[in-house]
């Protein structure tokens, strides 16, 4: 078994925000219908948490944590070694409905962005209503020409999922996003 | 900039987060049709100055289709409904008659 690389291997950069990739973050997508009962209770026991609201992501700062990615898909989170755990709990838990569990962990990146606000790197290079999001509110949109999915924990800090082929895009984004002296200081 | 409210996910996404998808409530013939009503499903489109109704897929968001109401003049939007919907709803129907008393559905 080779050995598991992130997309940037842990590359940061400081400007007015510091950007980071995250590094091994394990990921688990689950499509699935969201109000079957079986669902509820797979979701239930192979993470200990219940389904979060739309849009919504598993309270509290548990390692671990569910993210609503549409009306039939879930994002898992959680340490890279644990995905395929996560997985083959899922698969236990589903039996025989419809769905599909699949650890993408190696598939994505993720990053993180730290400031004093972090709404000054994101609005540059999202379309998305900033003012709007709440706290931990998963947003599912674009940053300039490729997709991605953040939330803020805080206004200090954002965590960004994109594809693994587009890291070295977003990071180069963010960072000239976060460059000292580039603050709009609209919010 | 156009913004319209997926139905699915409640988010106000921007048109550049969206797919267009072309007229909405088109009607595909069945076996036995004619050549010509292929034709007129598959080409023909009034391709109004007005209010239209419209696919969209929310491309960059949670990916599923859903329906709008506009105006492709001014880009008003009158509201945004599920795919699975075969005819415009009476809501939406009645935000466009509050707005454009002479317009009515053909």
């Amino acid at each position: 078994m080779s050995n598991a690389f992130s997309a940037l291997q842990g590359v940061s950069d400081t400007g007015f925000a510091h950007v980071k990739e995250m590094g091994l973050v394990g990921m688990v997508t689950l499509k699935a219908d969201l109000d079957a009962a079986i669902t509820k209770k797979a979701v239930k026991s192979a993470i200990g948490e219940g389904i979060p609201a739309a849009r919504g992501m598993s309270d509290g700062s548990k390692p671990d944590g569910v993210a609503w990615m549409a009306p039939d898909e879930l994002l898992f989170l959680c340490k890279h070694e644990e995905a395929e755990g996560v997985v083959n709990a899922l698969t236990k838990g589903m039996g025989d409905a419809h769905h599909l569990a699949v650890n993408v962990s190696d598939a994505r990146a993720v990053f993180t962005i730290e400031a004093r606000d972090v709404r000054e790197v994101l609005g540059k290079l999202t379309p998305a209503n900033l003012a709007d999001l709440k706290p931990r509110e998963i947003r599912r949109s674009r940053f300039a020409q490729v997709p991605a999915a953040f939330w803020m924990n805080s206004p200090n800090h954002a965590t960004v999922i994109c594809f693994r082929s587009v890291a070295q895009y977003m990071f180069d984004l963010l960072v000239t996003a976060a460059k000292e002296g580039a603050e709009v200081r609209y919010y | 900039m156009l913004t319209l409210t997926c139905p699915v996910c409640g988010v106000d996404a921007c048109e550049t987060e969206l797919a267009a998808g072309g007229e909405a409530h088109l009607k595909r013939y069945g076996p036995g049709s004619s050549d010509d009503q292929f034709e007129e499903y598959m080409f023909m489109r009034p391709n109004v100055k007005g209010v239209h109704f419209e696919r969209w897929r929310h491309a960059m968001g949670c990916g599923k289709w859903f329906l709008a109401a506009r105006d492709t003049a001014t880009l008003e939007v009158f509201g945004t409904y599920p795919a699975q919907t075969l005819e415009p709803p009476a809501d939406i129907l009645k935000a466009i008659k509050a707005k454009r008393p002479d317009w009515s559905l053909t």
